[in-house]
């Protein structure tokens, strides 16, 4: 699998680093919502297809990206900075439900 | 020369004998040959057993989708099982073995296996030994006692115990074009992506690139096939930008065009070439892929199609026009489609006698009869083969009318005495590359067979591979393929080359099974016959995928490749379906066997680095034993001559309590926090606070995960208003870096902080003890070190020796203790510096034994305690879990399970019976060595303890605080160790910290 990092281009998949389910949205810090912290650190997506990621690119510029990748083919569909993007960009789950 | 050895043709080298063993007979060869090749120029007819029934089977192919003809190489002590005779090659010295036979390949007592063979059909295993017991002879116990019978009776070739010796290596390679199958399309491909400069990488898996061309007998552009392949290879050659691997199985397509391939390098040599490896596995990324993979011929459904004899019609001409060889001196010939005709034709004219075709068409072309009357044979048409004869070899067959529409055999059957039997039942185009890339294949009416889609992500086809069977049609592919993978637009006219003899039609009659009494084999490797498919139908198997496992039909090691679409055949007929309908199965890698010595193969220069303090050459010229800590090296103790582990680190610990100690900290983890929100950040990412620390000091830091455990701690020192340093474990350091860029750049982008791994950029020392004070007052320069200018957690700059250093004043020893941090260059300089100060106050140098007893001494937790189940309150930490802000981990901390009584706490532990303690042993109320139960807890560190002179140890216990003063044991049945101890305060030593603070 290759990832083509916004600023260091296709690079194979062994120089980045998961870092999990790119929908998660993290609740307000002083939220006492015990589902959406629940759900945050524990839910998961786990599509069979298109799919939010983020990924570190740990062994290059170690930037996080927000990858949508779709996981029945490896096919990544775009790469852009979690920084400037970290609202995924294939929609946005709303609540905390195992889908 | 044998009589099955034709006088010339092929690419052999009649001059050049090859010796060799087969079942431990000595034959000859030459070079050129296959073992298969070979065996057949020495009439050899059986060349196994098969899996099952133990029948007698010979060789049906030429290629890679051998599934009979398997044997067993034998290199020393080295057995390597399961080789087709057709991809050996022999070389002198070859020794080879056939498999699945006893006592031996002729006389096997199993062959009667057969006469039982309904009692062996799909789904025998299932049905005998899964099913409920009943009586004593069903279910898994019955087969416990049956296993080892039947694995040895069923099967393929038995693997070696003898350690393989062979050298394996690996290769990543990069390419524009990776052209897979060097026959005319592939050459056509890869000449015209060489042309354009592109990086071409062409791959074969035989010795000899050209494909059909070899055999083909056809001639393109007035040259034989054969030189026109080796002028273009010849070309290829020539070109820098083009890469030609032979012996090469391109055997797995993965995401990213990246296909993985196996070099077979000194498989067919003696003795490989000095350095060179037996296989090469090969990583190859290529922008585009041209598959010009071929197709192979299929055999048809009949009974007793095989027995030895029994061929494919394209191995049969293979083996005249490629080897010189001749696969029957009395050959019968049975076709559905034209291609078989050819194949006649070429083996009369090699010497053979083709005594029949039988072709299941009512009528047939001018071309075939042409064909059939060059051959000199008689032709029958509207005829099927309805059964064979012979033991061992075939010595005739048995000739029907037969109706293709109805799929019957009428009429009297007539014997026709012949050695061998070639049968084409069509071509199916090697599309597995293209499956396991995603393709959806297509079913092809005219070819019936499974084609590619038009198109891939990726890839390009050529040739056979699409259905095309014109060679002159298969060459202008090739090309046109060729050109495209490059990125150069397509040709305005193509021109044919000009082929002859021209084309035959390859579409067959759609004829797959001819029905008769017998068994008539599907699977010719697993021993599945047609009747098979049809009873896994009768007992509700409707899904192909269900049929392949239920009848284990094109699970064995050709993977069906051609058996895949007879059986789909047959399965789409009893359900009264199109077989498209029934669909295919998808190929997955690899394409054939690939060795696990090139899987793995060895690698050179291992990725992860040793990392070694400044001070690392220091330490082993002043008599340390090194640990490896993750990457790190640290010292473990600086033993004197003849001392334990445990002798060392006391004496070690002991001094430093006495007089002082030095420690090399350079492994800590250290993190630059830099930037006007540096302050807001870490107030977030610690449980504490830190805005409110002035400038100049340091503080001890707590961080919990997301779901409210511990983390990580350590102390951070604030160097500036917008600059910190802060320090991790050692084993935590990369994650919290981690940790922190996820938050900085994932959750809060809009915070103004940089941060900046700096753990390789100092050197750290911690020089600890009631001296300590004194002789960094004797050594550094530029600053005061006393209470006043360097207060507890206080932070200092001056030099030692000339070089800067950072002092803070801070402890994990309990002693009064400083962290003397210097640039990574100067670390050596800066350590002898203090050695030599320490020298007139006694100080020692410690290693990590002595660290950790002083910090199980003072309590301070480490990884063995956060170990990722701890909560703060469970290490006494919840003093530092800060009410007044939200920070990572605060809103799950409290949850009711992290809240509740009795989970297990930080506690100390002191040894009754003055003896070891061990890490991992349990704390129960009452020793019950019998049946050990009943664990209120574990052991995470122990150690002997200088300062209380008692063996001690740090526990996590249910209860915790309320047990202390109480009495418990440790029960360690691993370690046979039991005994009383007391339960106590984590704090051992100077519980009130009088030491460190002076």
């Amino acid at each position: 699998m290759l990832i083509t990092c916004p600023y260091c281009g296709p690079r194979d998949v062994s120089e980045f680093a998961y870092q999990g389910d790119g929908n998660r949205t993290r609740p307000d810090p002083a939220s006492t919502d015990a589902e959406a912290w629940s759900a945050y650190v524990y839910d998961r997506l786990n599509p069979a297809g298109i799919h939010n990621e983020i990924w570190q690119h740990a062994g290059g510029c170690r930037a996080h990206l927000a990858v949508v990748r779709d996981t029945l083919t490896h096919e990544i569909k775009s790469v852009r900075f979690a920084r400037e993007h970290g609202a995924p960009p294939h929609g946005r789950r709303t609540s905390g439900a195992k889908a | 020369m044998s009589p099955r050895r034709t006088p010339s043709g092929g690419r052999i080298d009649r001059l050049r004998t090859i010796r060799f063993t087969f079942d431990g007979t000595a034959y000859t060869g030459h070079q050129g040959d296959t073992l298969a090749s070979a065996l057949l120029a020495n009439g050899v007819s059986l060349f196994g057993r098969s899996f099952k029934y133990h029948r007698p089977r010979g060789v049906l192919t030429s290629g890679v989708d051998e599934p009979n003809a398997l044997v067993t190489v034998l290199r020393g002590e080295v057995r390597e099982p399961n080789i087709p005779a057709t991809m050996v090659e022999i070389h002198d010295g070859l020794t080879a073995v056939s498999q699945n036979r006893f006592p031996s390949l002729a006389y096997d007592v199993s062959a009667i296996n057969q006469l039982g063979g309904k009692f062996i059909s799909a789904g025998f295993y299932y049905k005998t030994f899964m099913g409920p017991v009943i009586g004593p002879l069903k279910g898994t116990r019955f087969w416990m006692l049956c296993e080892k019978i039947i694995r040895r009776a069923a099967g393929l070739g038995r693997a070696g115990h003898a350690a393989d010796p062979s050298r394996y290596e690996r290769m990543n390679a990069f390419c524009d074009v990776l052209v897979v199958g060097s026959g005319p399309a592939g050459l056509a491909a890869a000449h015209e992506a060489a042309q354009s400069g592109a990086q071409v990488i062409l791959t074969e898996l035989d010795p000899c690139f050209g494909g059909s061309a070899n055999w083909s007998g056809e001639t393109i552009d007035g040259e034989p096939a054969a030189t026109w392949a080796s002028d273009v290879v010849g070309e290829l050659k020539t070109h820098d930008n083009v890469r030609l691997l032979k012996r090469t199985t391109v055997w797995g397509y993965y995401d990213g065009n990246t296909l993985a391939a196996v070099e077979r390098v000194s498989d067919h040599k003696d003795t490989p070439a000095k350095g060179a490896p037996r296989h090469r596995h090969w990583t190859i990324r290529a922008k585009n892929v041209v598959l010009a993979t071929g197709a192979f011929e299929r055999s048809l459904v009949f009974p007793g199609n095989d027995r030895p004899g029994v061929m494919m019609a394209s191995a049969a001409m293979r083996y005249a026009n490629e080897y010189g060889v001749l696969a029957g001196e009395k050959i019968a010939v049975l076709a559905n489609n034209d291609s078989a005709y050819r194949a006649a034709a070429a083996l009369a004219k090699a010497g053979a006698r083709i005594v029949a075709i039988a072709d299941l068409r009512s009528d047939v072309s001018a071309a075939c009869r042409t064909l059939a009357s060059e051959a000199g044979a008689e032709l029958l048409t509207g005829h099927a083969v309805i059964g064979t004869e012979g033991g061992k070899k075939l010595s005739g067959v048995k000739l029907a009318p037969f109706s293709a529409t109805s799929g019957v055999s009428k009429g009297n059957a007539r014997d026709i005495g012949a050695d061998c039997l070639i049968v084409s039942g069509g071509w199916s185009p090697t599309i597995h590359l293209a499956s396991q890339a995603g393709a959806r294949p297509v079913w092809s009416d005219d070819l019936q067979a499974f084609l590619p889609p038009e198109t891939g992500k990726g890839w390009i086809g050529a040739g056979a591979f699409n259905g095309t069977f014109s060679t002159a049609e298969v060459i202008s592919e090739g090309f046109s393929a060729g050109r495209k993978a490059a990125g150069q637009p397509a040709l305005e006219t193509a021109t044919l080359p000009d082929v002859e003899p021209a084309s035959l039609d390859p579409n067959p009659a759609p004829v797959f099974e001819i029905r008769a009494k017998g068994k008539a084999f599907v699977d010719l490797q697993h021993d599945v016959t047609a009747d098979d498919v049809r009873l896994a139908h009768l007992e509700g198997f409707v899904s192909v995928e269900h049929l392949k496992r239920y009848t284990t039909l094109g699970m064995a090691t050709d993977q069906g490749k051609g058996s895949n679409v007879p059986g789909l055949a047959i399965m789409a007929e009893a359900l009264g379906k199109p077989i498209p309908e029934v669909g295919t199965t998808r190929f997955r890698p690899p394409y054939a066997p690939v060795s696990v010595g090139a899987l793995a193969a060895e690698r050179f220069g291992d990725l992860k680095p040793d990392r070694l303090t400044p001070m690392h050459d220091w330490h082993l010229e002043n008599s340390a034993t090194m640990y490896s800590a993750g990457l790190w090296f640290r010292p473990m103790i600086y033993g004197g001559p003849g001392e334990t582990i445990e002798q060392a680190y006391v004496r070690e610990a002991a001094a430093t309590r006495e007089t002082a100690g030095i420690v090399d900290v350079s492994t800590l983890g250290k993190i630059a926090v830099q930037g006007p929100d540096a302050a807001e950040f870490l107030d977030r990412v610690y449980s504490n606070v830190f805005s409110t620390l002035p400038v100049g000091k340091a503080r001890y830091g707590l961080m919990l995960r997301e779901d409210g455990l511990v983390f990580d701690d350590g102390t951070t020192w604030r160097l500036g208003e917008h600059d910190f340093l802060m320090t991790t474990t050692t084993a935590n350091a990369g994650k919290v870096m981690q940790h922190l860029e996820y938050f900085l750049d994932v959750v809060w982008p809009d915070l103004k902080v940089h941060l900046t791994s700096v753990t390789d950029q100092w050197a750290g020392a911690a020089i600890g003890g009631p001296k300590a004070r004194d002789i960094l007052a004797s050594c550094v320069t530029g600053t005061r070190v006393d209470n006043e200018a360097l207060p507890f957690m206080g932070i200092v700059h001056g030099e030692i020796s000339g070089a800067p250093v950072m002092i803070c004043r801070l402890s994990f020893s309990g002693e009064m203790a400083f962290e003397v941090y210097s640039g990574a260059g100067h670390g050596t300089h800066v350590w002898e510096a203090l050695i030599e100060a320490g020298k007139p106050f006694g100080m020692v140098p410690y290693g990590l034994e002595a660290l950790g007893t002083m910090r199980i001494e003072k309590g301070h937790v480490t990884g063995a305690e956060i170990d990722g189940r701890t909560s703060a309150r469970d290490l006494h930490l919840g003093w530092m879990l800060s009410k007044k802000k939200p920070f990572i981990g605060s809103a799950m901390m409290d949850r009711e399970g992290l809240a509740a009584s009795g989970r297990l706490e930080l506690v100390g532990l002191i040894a009754l019976d003055n003896r070891p303690l061990s890490g991992g042993a349990h704390i129960v109320e009452e020793v019950d060595a019998a049946n050990p139960h009943g664990s209120l807890g574990h052991i995470t560190a122990a150690c002997f303890s200088p300062a209380l002179g008692k063996y001690i140890a740090l526990a996590l216990v249910s209860g915790g605080k309320a047990r202390h003063g109480k009495r418990a044991h440790i029960s360690d049945p691993l370690r046979n160790r039991f005994g009383p101890v007391e339960i106590v305060s984590h704090h051992f030593f100077d519980p009130e910290g009088k030491r460190m603070h002076g």
